[in-house]
């Protein structure tokens, strides 16, 4: 197990290496860089005549002349020894304090999807297969459809649309207004349990379509096994039978997928947190692209990513941990 | 033929076996497509599905001749209009010839904004095949044939937009555009996949090992912000059509890794077959080998793989468009269009903003629903005879 263990960190950590200079390349893609946006933002409109050496000379006091791996290195070194993301052009300040409180959003969004995912998928789709053509079984393959179908966006906007005229209450954003500065509270909690609930149904549409799929093939191959008759010759209780041996394994390709899961997530979470106006990652980064402040989306394409990288992990683990089979062999 | 009816005729209780036999000799000579095409023909919504795209396809394609007017055209007199249902019949009677109600432009009493107002005592004929807007059809065939027309102004079967825009002629094109943006970032990312995974696939070894580790780099970092940031790097000076190729070349790049595992997969399974050992012993290369005896004995997989990949690449261009990340007005595609329904607003105000959606809706059904359906028609054990 140790030795496993030892093998899936250090694969980690070159995932997120390589990961790290893709991030990089995307961020360095953009035309013009951070000293001519400096410039242009400072300087534009106020009459001032910006002359290429002055551009250079902001290059220079930003050290963005040196070449490219140096600056890479350096980005590295801010984020691995001071946890320092460097500087928005934008907002004027550090990465940091730009992302603050947004990432911990993003984690309430995402556990809360994946909480709502499977909480929903797994015991509807037993049910389904166990009992097989029922009308849940035909209403479980329609909505299997409709998940990769309807685009969350579209949900998102339909959602809203719902929530605003029958319901009254206002989803944009995750705080009611009144709570929005309040210092943290059990009150306020529960506001922004309530505010997490419409998103985190739309991220779960697509995720919960397809897990119902896969819960539903995997029982459906096990309770034909023969061990599942064995038992039922035995005498032991149908729900126990059902329990101890297909439901055990049908959660195994759930728990594999775990990191598709999450990256399917953070993928659709910026066009829905903007839909919905959720104060988040996602949304910050879109408009860090449109602004084409990179270092702000550097950093939470690296954040996003390596939180499925980190996911990853934690799936292989627990797979080792529920199949014998995988616990045995290893690696 | 006649020589056989005749025999047929004669030894009645045989002929049935004979037609059976020439079935049954019918279905163990068929190529392997007419297999496909048959077991295919029996899916019928795989086949509803395939229609509706081939519909959309030639709306695509034919736009210009089927929208009543351009893109850009506007209608001052219809702002913001509701979508306008052809009749038959008002209340003096009945018509042959469908009608719409002509518009009288009203002055709101109260915010003097102008209004359009239904007036039900004029009717405008619809007419088929008129003269309108002078266009060219593909870049070429100049025409000024429209497939219908009003005697007087235009026809909205789908309403106008803020700008008086027929969203009927702009869906049409947008259509055209996402479908196309589609079938060339599939192209693409077969195009690398096959490269790529036919190299992992083939070698073995160190260099599978190495692609296997590039893929799995490339398909762990979430694909939309991953779209999104090479989208963001197109130089805002770059024209509609450099961001429209741009847009399938990211699309591809980023498609193959998910194809490319499949190819891989098919051809490390198909390499110590007999036949490639004898292609081998034959001295063939190693191109010819992949191109002419691997690839083929998986193409309808491969087929399939590829119109199920479509609607990922609609969904991602549909995205990236509707947050303005993509292509640019005065383009026109799903996710442009969807742009206008981006709000509560615009949802309450004009609910027809959002018949683009419904094409999103439907194409990726259709895709999905097709996918299945050929994925059935290609998988040689599931026998069934046609």
């Amino acid at each position: 197990m140790l030795r496993f263990l030892v093998h899936r960190i250090f694969g980690l950590l070159v995932t997120m290496f390589f990961v790290s200079i893709m991030v990089f390349i995307i961020m360095e893609l953009p035309p013009g860089d951070y000293a001519d946006r400096y410039a242009f933002r400072k300087f534009s409109g106020t009459g001032v005549n910006v002359t290429q050496g002055d551009i250079d000379n902001i290059r220079h006091g930003f050290g963005l002349d040196r070449p490219a791996h140096i600056r890479y290195a350096q980005w590295m070194t801010g984020i691995l020894t001071r946890f320092d993301f460097g500087e928005s052009f934008a907002y004027e300040t550090s990465v940091n304090h730009v992302i603050g409180q947004r990432l911990w959003m993003t984690l309430a969004i995402l556990y809360t999807t994946l909480i709502l995912t499977y909480v929903l998928s797994i015991p509807i789709a037993i049910y389904a297969a166990v009992n097989r053509h029922s009308s849940v079984d035909y209403s479980l393959t329609v909505v299997s459809y409709l998940g990769l179908a309807l685009p969350n966006f579209l949900l998102a906007l339909v959602m809203l649309y719902v929530s605003v005229t029958v319901f009254d209450t206002s989803v944009g954003g995750l705080f009611s207004p009144e709570y929005e500065k309040a210092p943290w509270s059990l009150v306020k909690l529960g506001d922004m349990l309530q505010h997490l609930i419409i998103p985190a149904v739309v991220l779960a549409w697509s995720a919960t379509a397809l897990q119902l799929q896969t819960v539903r093939a995997t029982m459906l191959d096990e309770l034909n096994k023969l061990s599942v008759t064995a038992a039922r010759a035995r005498g032991i209780p149908e729900w126990k039978v059902l329990m101890k041996y297909p439901a055990r394994l049908a959660v195994n390709p759930v728990v594999s997928t775990i990191g598709f899961d999450v990256n399917r997530i953070f993928s659709e979470l910026p066009i829905v947190a903007l839909v919905l106006g959720l104060p988040e990652l996602g949304e910050l980064l879109i408009q860090s692209y449109l602004d084409l402040d990179m270092y702000v989306a550097g950093a939470i394409l690296m954040m996003l990513t390596f939180f499925i990288v980190i996911m990853n992990f934690v799936s292989d683990v627990a797979l080792a941990a529920l199949d014998p089979r995988i616990k045995l062999s290893g690696v | 033929m006649t020589a056989e009816q005749t025999i047929d005729g004669i030894f009645e209780p045989e002929s049935e076996d004979r037609s059976k036999i020439d079935k049954k000799l019918k279905y163990y000579t068929a190529s392997q497509w007419q297999l496909v095409w048959w077991r295919f023909r029996k899916h019928r919504v795989a086949m509803i599905g395939a229609l509706v795209l081939i519909t959309m396809a030639i709306m695509g394609i034919f736009a210009n001749f089927i929208a009543p007017c351009k893109i850009t055209t506007r209608d001052r007199s219809y702002i913001m209009g509701a979508p306008q249902m052809p009749k038959f019949w008002d209340h003096k009677g009945f018509s042959f010839r469908p009608f719409i109600h002509g518009i009288k432009t009203k002055r709101d009493p109260v915010t003097l904004r102008k209004l359009a107002v239904v007036d039900p005592e004029t009717r405008r004929y619809i007419r088929f095949f008129v003269t309108g807007d002078k266009y060219k059809m593909w870049g070429l065939i100049p025409s000024s044939i429209h497939l219908y027309g009003l005697e007087k102004g235009i026809l909205h079967l789908f309403g106008t937009d803020e700008l008086g825009r027929d969203l009927f002629t702009r869906t049409l094109f947008a259509t055209g555009t996402s479908l196309s943006i589609g079938v060339l970032g599939v192209l693409t990312a077969f195009v690398l996949a096959l490269i790529i995974g036919g190299i992992a696939g083939y070698a073995g070894g160190m260099m599978d090992y190495l692609i296997q580790r590039i893929t799995e780099i490339v398909r762990v970092v979430p694909v939309i912000p991953l779209y999104m940031g090479l989208a963001a790097a197109f130089p805002k000076e770059w024209s509609n059509t450099q961001v429209y190729f741009a847009m399938t070349m990211i699309f591809g790049l980023i498609g193959w890794p998910t194809l490319a595992r499949r190819i891989r997969g098919h051809l490390l399974g198909q390499r110590g077959e007999d036949f490639v050992l004898a292609a081998e012993l034959s001295g063939a290369s190693a191109g010819r080998i992949i191109t002419r005896h691997l690839l083929p004995s998986f193409t309808s997989y491969i087929i399939v793989d590829l119109i199920i990949s479509f609607p990922y690449m609609i969904l991602s261009e549909t995205a990236l468009s509707f947050i303005g990340l993509g292509l640019r007005p005065p383009s026109v595609s799903w996710g442009i269009l969807l742009q206008d329904a981006q709000n509560i607003r615009a949802i309450e105000q004009a609910p027809w903003f959002f018949i683009p959606a419904i094409f999103v809706v439907v194409a990726v059904l259709a895709f999905t629903i097709l996918g299945d359906g050929l994925r059935d028609a290609a998988d040689p054990y599931s026998v069934t005879q046609g």
